[in-house]
């Protein structure tokens, strides 16, 4: 199959390409993007994508897919076509699942049902300790070698600093990256909420920036002492930012990420008590998400994810402390980042990088790029229809979004993956 | 960018006025002040004894602790009684919860056994706005105390007693003294007192019984008592849970009553008519000394009487506000009504 894809702007970071041109691709792969079409190509399909954009297929570091186990909603099935839905091509799915993706045989079932599915890339990640309880070693060596991206604690991170030393150590001699969420639980306590105004004003249980800074700090020194290249995941604090800022400038081969809500969204949001924004790491400051955002526009952040979440609708029909902390976010990743270029919070250029070739690079995946030869994973955009997401429009089983009800600019027309359309917006 | 910082009441009707008592958050003193007249007319002014009244009669009134309390589940019934009303009180830590039944479909249960309103109390904070968003648009929500967040009625039978025993708010000095950071009756006194514009409000304790940003509160903070009670009208202690010292928010209760505890040295420190409040249990000996307790300048016992007045206020004024809303749109149908019914006539010439 061949396709061109003709008269478009082409937006690709990794090669610092933004003009009107045209891309052909063939078996599943970029051949060239270029105003002619190559010798010899002859497409079997032509779409004029005058006034369209054309962007590397967003490439996700944390999304739940709700498979295996039930302890979220969805199937890699159907989380995969929310994820092309909103022009995310490779999803990392952390181990939080059930069973834990702490074997072999866990990571072969996950990547069974994705090829089944065929609509994206998912690369698991495999859980650092067994079970993720955060005291035995999971077989990381046979964790990589079947295919695991990454390794991680997702949400539970290890509170015992020796086992979390010993970790890093045994994992350091393997090529692959360890990918941390910091947080102290002892400080985090019963917290539901930032410390803050709002969980004065609510009474809700607050957990205090120190639960993350000061776990952070015990990371980046044990990760420098066991010399491993590491990726801090979803930092919510201006001092965390401060905190990597330093690190990097010291020269250690640390990488972070910021979850998107966290640079639209504050403790503000959750007056009212309303269960869709208990997440965690929880909604802070505004001064911590102006820092956030300062992160990513001076790339001491270097990557945006959507910490996907699908929840079951009894899970958030609690009051809010009880209710479960997540929201989902693969339809909405794109257009909230599109949101914050609009709203001159981020430039396109660095906001695009954070949700494509960045990513990709730190866990060593050759998607996020339009260069030639890549895979043909590419979304075009319309970027000036003017929509609402709207919950019975929402892909994902989980319908847990704060976002329904808003109004966006530029949306996701069509999505490739592998040069195959695995999503078209009937509506444009 | 998007900064919402009030939350939409969904405690008010259309009309603004009072649909359920979830908060104090938000009210305006208008609200407050007819809950307070109201409390009064139930007070029957030569022997001081609270009246009673059929105007809830044939309504039914549900009681579901989820949290157990005798004090303000007990005033709650004398209240409802007291109103008439048929009522039903639940102990619910024990029963449906447990057995895995979701607090949502425990509360459509009850709605189906026809109540009018519910007051609740639970442990987390929040539950009331959940079940006030949940229940039928007729039933209504009554806040008997969620989490740490809000006690609205224990605020204001306070300040019941504040104005019976000192007139008007606004030109008085409040100390708050004890674990500030826990308490939903401190967080209920505080805007208690915003709205009806006392003139100082502090709050004293140590900084692990505070929360980490008092100012949000609109409050002055002092760590030091002698400091704090200088010149005050009124002295609000709080009851200091045994938990506090478990999880080391402070040392001990000898060491909290040596350096918060209300002695009468230190009330001397006040204005010489201030009074002391504190909404009960009392502990003596660890945030008040006896002689301050049963002391002339104390007004505790009082508290609870006047609580079945204001209980019975809020209750019988969401009920009402509910009745002249209902008229009101009766009288809106029947006027459309007659209006379609003349342009029929109309259309038939």
């Amino acid at each position: 199959m061949r396709l061109a894809i003709l008269n478009a702007r082409v937006i690709d970071p990794s090669q610092n390409l933004d003009k009107i041109t045209s891309i052909f691709l063939s078996r599943g792969r970029i051949v060239e993007i270029a105003d002619e079409a190559p010798d010899g190509f002859t497409a079997d399909q032509t779409i004029d994508a005058s006034g369209k954009w054309i962007i590397p297929g967003l490439v996700d570091l944390q999304a739940r897919l709700g498979e295996p186990g039930s302890s979220y909603a969805g199937s890699i099935a159907s989380e995969t076509r929310a994820a092309v839905a909103g022009g995310v091509t490779t999803i990392c799915c952390p181990p939080d699942t059930s069973p834990v993706n702490d074997s072999q045989a866990v990571t072969e079932l996950i990547q069974r049902r994705a090829r089944q599915a065929a609509t994206a890339y998912v690369m698991p990640i495999g859980a650092l300790t067994q079970g993720l309880e955060g005291k035995l070693l999971s077989g990381i060596y046979s964790l990589v070698e079947g295919g695991c991206v990454a390794l991680s604690q997702a949400n539970q991170p290890v509170q015992s600093a020796l086992t979390l030393k010993n970790a890093l150590e045994y994992t350091a001699s393997l090529d692959t990256v360890i990918m941390l969420r910091c947080e102290d639980q002892d400080l985090k306590n019963n917290g539901v909420a930032h410390d803050g105004p709002v969980s004065s004003r609510l009474g809700l249980p607050a957990i205090s920036p120190s639960a993350e800074t000061t776990a952070l700090a015990r990371d980046l020194i044990l990760v420098e002492e066991a010399g491993i290249r590491a990726h801090f995941s979803q930092l919510s604090c201006a001092r965390s930012v401060e905190m990597i800022a330093e690190a990097k400038k010291r020269g250690l081969p640390v990488t972070c990420d910021v979850a998107i809500h966290q640079l639209l969204l504050s403790e503000m949001d959750v007056l009212g008590f309303n269960s869709l924004f208990h997440v965690s790491p929880p909604l802070r400051s505004l001064k911590d998400r102006d820092a956030l955002l300062a992160g990513v526009k001076s790339g001491v952040i270097d990557a945006i994810v959507s910490d996907h979440t699908p929840l079951h609708r009894d899970d958030k029909l609690l009051p809010f402390g009880e209710s479960k902390p997540g929201m989902i976010g693969l339809e909405t990743l794109l257009p909230l980042v599109l949101k914050l270029v609009q709203e001159n919070q981020l430039d396109l250029d660095t906001a695009l990088k954070a949700v494509t070739h960045t990513p990709a690079s730190i866990l060593n995946i050759p998607t996020g790029s339009l260069e030639n030869g890549r895979p043909a994973d590419l979304v075009i955009i319309d970027p000036e229809a003017i929509w609402t997401f709207e919950e019975d429009k929402i892909v994902s089983e989980g319908k847990n979004s704060p976002f329904v009800g808003w109004e966006f600019i530029g949306k996701v027309e069509q999505t490739f993956f592998q040069g195959r359309p695995v999503y078209k917006n009937i509506e444009l | 960018m998007k900064a919402r910082l009030t939350a939409p009441n969904i405690q008010l009707n259309e009309q603004g006025k009072l649909k359920h008592l979830l908060t104090l958050e938000g009210l305006k003193q208008q609200h407050l002040l007819e809950i307070l007249d109201t409390a009064e007319s139930f007070i029957d002014p030569n022997s001081n004894k609270i009246k009673k009244v059929p105007l809830l009669r044939g309504k039914s009134i549900m009681n579901l602790f989820f949290e157990p309390s005798t004090r303000t589940r007990t005033t709650f019934e004398i209240a409802e009684k007291r109103l008439s009303a048929d009522i039903e009180s639940l102990d619910i830590q024990t029963s449906a919860t447990k057995k895995g039944e979701s607090l949502l479909d425990t509360l459509w249960n009850l709605q189906a056994m026809q109540a009018d309103m519910f007051v609740i109390r639970h442990a987390e904070s929040g539950a009331a706005h959940f079940f006030a968003q949940h229940v039928a648009p007729h039933v209504h929500v009554l806040n008997a105390g969620d989490g740490q967040h809000a006690h609205p009625t224990q605020a204001l039978l306070d300040m019941f007693t504040i104005r019976k025993k000192k007139g008007d708010i606004f030109d008085l000095k409040v100390a708050i003294i004890g674990d500030i950071l826990h308490s939903r009756v401190v967080r209920s006194q505080i805007q208690a007192l915003s709205i009806l514009e006392a003139r100082e409000i502090r709050v004293i304790g140590p900084k692990t019984l505070l929360p980490e940003n008092p100012e949000a509160l609109g409050v002055h903070v002092y760590h030091d008592i002698e400091e704090g009670l200088q010149d005050v009208d009124v002295v609000i202690m709080v009851r200091l849970q045994n938990e506090r010292m478990k999880s080391a928010l402070i040392p001990s209760e000898k060491e909290f009553f040596k350096r918060y505890g209300l002695t009468e040295k230190r009330l001397a420190l006040a204005k010489p008519d201030a009074i002391v409040m504190h909404p009960g249990p009392i502990n003596r000996g660890v945030e008040i000394d006896s002689a301050v307790a049963d002391g002339a300048q104390s007004v505790i016992l009082e508290q609870v009487t006047y609580g079945i007045a204001v209980r019975m206020a809020v209750m019988s004024i969401i009920m009402s506000n509910a009745a002249q809303l209902a008229q009101q749109q009766a009288e809106q149908q029947e006027r459309e009504f007659n209006l379609e019914s003349e342009a029929e006539v109309e259309g038939a010439r």
